[in-house]
């Protein structure tokens, strides 16, 4: 662990807070939407907001994948589990995701078959180990992970396994980011890009933001320093009246991603029309689905999947708190009837969600360091 | 499940060149390299794995500091090792 001091260096926080204070111009606010859920989780463990001045403004975004997937493909997912002989495979993150008539955990004592995996590579084991029984893994998460189901439906098919298939959820971020920017509600200054997404897709797609929408991004990684490092390349690009897209997390994001990754995807689905989004609605080519080649693994045709629309709890916010709308503690039935424990919403379910993070980090009493503020003549 | 954890490579398998094992904090467990293809790892390098699958290679002081941003999330990352433990890519 030694070169970990070098990224918690308090003195370098403080230095880039001082550098940030000083690129605000005097009665302007600004902005920044944080997209991934990872980058909300360090934000809040580590009090960047302390190292801000209250100028600039952290919006927490949609980049979290339990929290956007709606109550209706949780029943569709359920109701695929309770067909005969079905065995499905989940992520473990999903398995207290609520729908509206309980999680797959409440699903499992009623009889289903729901396991967790680590990894869709561990569904082929269970699949190989159990012939006579057809294995459906529950595929979610953004371009991290679509990469991973593409590969092992690709495997599946050199093995000639015939009774593995995918619920197919994987969403794609840059859709979901264009309706934030056009939504009414928000208006923002700049982004700071995913991490771990862009390790795949690249930094190109977001290339529409800042020449189309006139907003920077910044991809950034995951350390407290390089949230604050990006926050920073952001206002400088605003102090300059630039918008471009810049790579803070160059030593791990390659600028056109991941070409294999993108291959494997490509090979094996294809972008839907449009998809419901909780709290987003629905966003025109924001999710992918089986490709038509390989039609012998896409659960949705296998099964009959009653695609019914379930509309969020009436008091749970999560669409607001994706949206960046509302902050985590404003909904209504934050940390009193939902709880990491008691989730009423997605945001509160997985620990990247916006909530589960506030609950678990944040603070009401803001502590800001001194170089954050602001002081001019 | 979106966490990226860091793995040394420390053996390619034998017959399946899209396996590898690798090292993450102790636990040895086989992982998909098959994303690498276009510039595969050699034992000694170090990999950040996704739900079993290595999406890049970075080097030792990547691996630490990404090590210890996921030590320090608490809750999310054991599970994530429970789940590795558990894991059994063949």
């Amino acid at each position: 662990m030694r070169f970990v001091d070098e990224f918690r260096d308090a003195d370098k926080a403080r230095a880039l807070a001082a550098k940030i204070a000083a690129l605000c111009e005097p009665g302007r606010r600004y902005k920044l939407m944080e997209v991934c859920g990872g980058h909300t989780h360090t934000i809040y463990k580590h009090g960047l907001e302390d190292y801000l001045p209250e100028a600039v403004q952290l919006v927490h975004g949609p980049g979290c994948p339990v929290c956007v997937i709606p109550m209706g493909r949780v029943d569709d997912a359920i109701h695929l589990a309770s067909q005969p002989d079905v065995i499905m495979t989940s992520f473990g993150d999903m398995m207290r995701v609520p729908g509206s008539g309980g999680s797959f955990f409440d699903a499992n004592a009623e009889g289903t078959n729901i396991r967790m995996v680590y990894s869709p590579l561990d569904s082929l084991k269970i699949a190989r180990q159990n012939p006579d029984k057809q294995v459906v893994f529950m595929a979610i998460g953004f371009e991290t992970t679509a990469p991973s189901t593409a590969m092992t439906m690709l495997r599946a098919a050199r093995e000639g396994l015939t009774n593995f298939s995918v619920f197919c959820n994987h969403v794609t971020i840059v859709p979901a980011i264009k309706a934030i920017l056009d939504s009414p509600d928000l208006r923002l200054d700049g982004f700071i890009g995913p991490g771990h997404v862009s390790t795949v897709i690249g930094c190109r797609p977001y290339e529409f933001i800042a020449s189309q929408y006139g907003k920077p991004v910044v991809t950034a990684g995951f350390e407290p320093l390089d949230i604050l490092q990006s926050i920073y390349m952001l206002m400088v690009q605003l102090s300059q009246g630039r918008s471009e897209v810049e790579n803070q997390y160059s030593r791990v994001v390659p600028w056109d991603g991941n070409q294999a990754a993108l291959r494997a995807i490509n090979e094996t689905m294809e972008l839907r029309p449009y998809f419901e989004w909780r709290g987003l609605g629905f966003i025109s080519h924001s999710a992918l689905k089986v490709r038509e080649k390989y039609a012998a693994m896409d659960a949705e045709l296998l099964f009959q999947v009653p695609g019914v629309r379930v509309a969020d709890p009436k008091a749970c916010q999560c669409g607001e708190v994706l949206k960046g709308v509302l902050k985590p503690w404003e909904c209504k039935v934050f940390g009193t009837a939902c709880t990491p424990e008691t989730p009423i919403g997605t945001c509160m379910v997985s620990p990247e969600g916006a909530c589960a993070a506030y609950y678990n980090f944040g603070r009401m009493n803001r502590n800001r360091v001194p170089e954050a503020q602001v002081t001019r003549a | 499940m979106c966490l990226g954890i860091p793995g040394e490579v420390i053996e390619l398998h034998p017959e399946q060149p899209d396996l590898a094992k690798v090292d993450v904090n102790g636990v040895r467990r086989m992982i998909n390299i098959g994303l690498l293809v276009d510039d595969p790892p050699v034992p000694g390098e170090w990999v950040l794995i996704h739900v079993g699958f290595a999406l890049s290679k970075i080097d030792e002081r990547e691996a630490a500091s990404a090590m210890e941003f996921l030590e320090g999330i608490g809750q999310a990352y054991e599970d994530e090792i429970a789940a590795l433990r558990a894991s059994l890519i063949e």
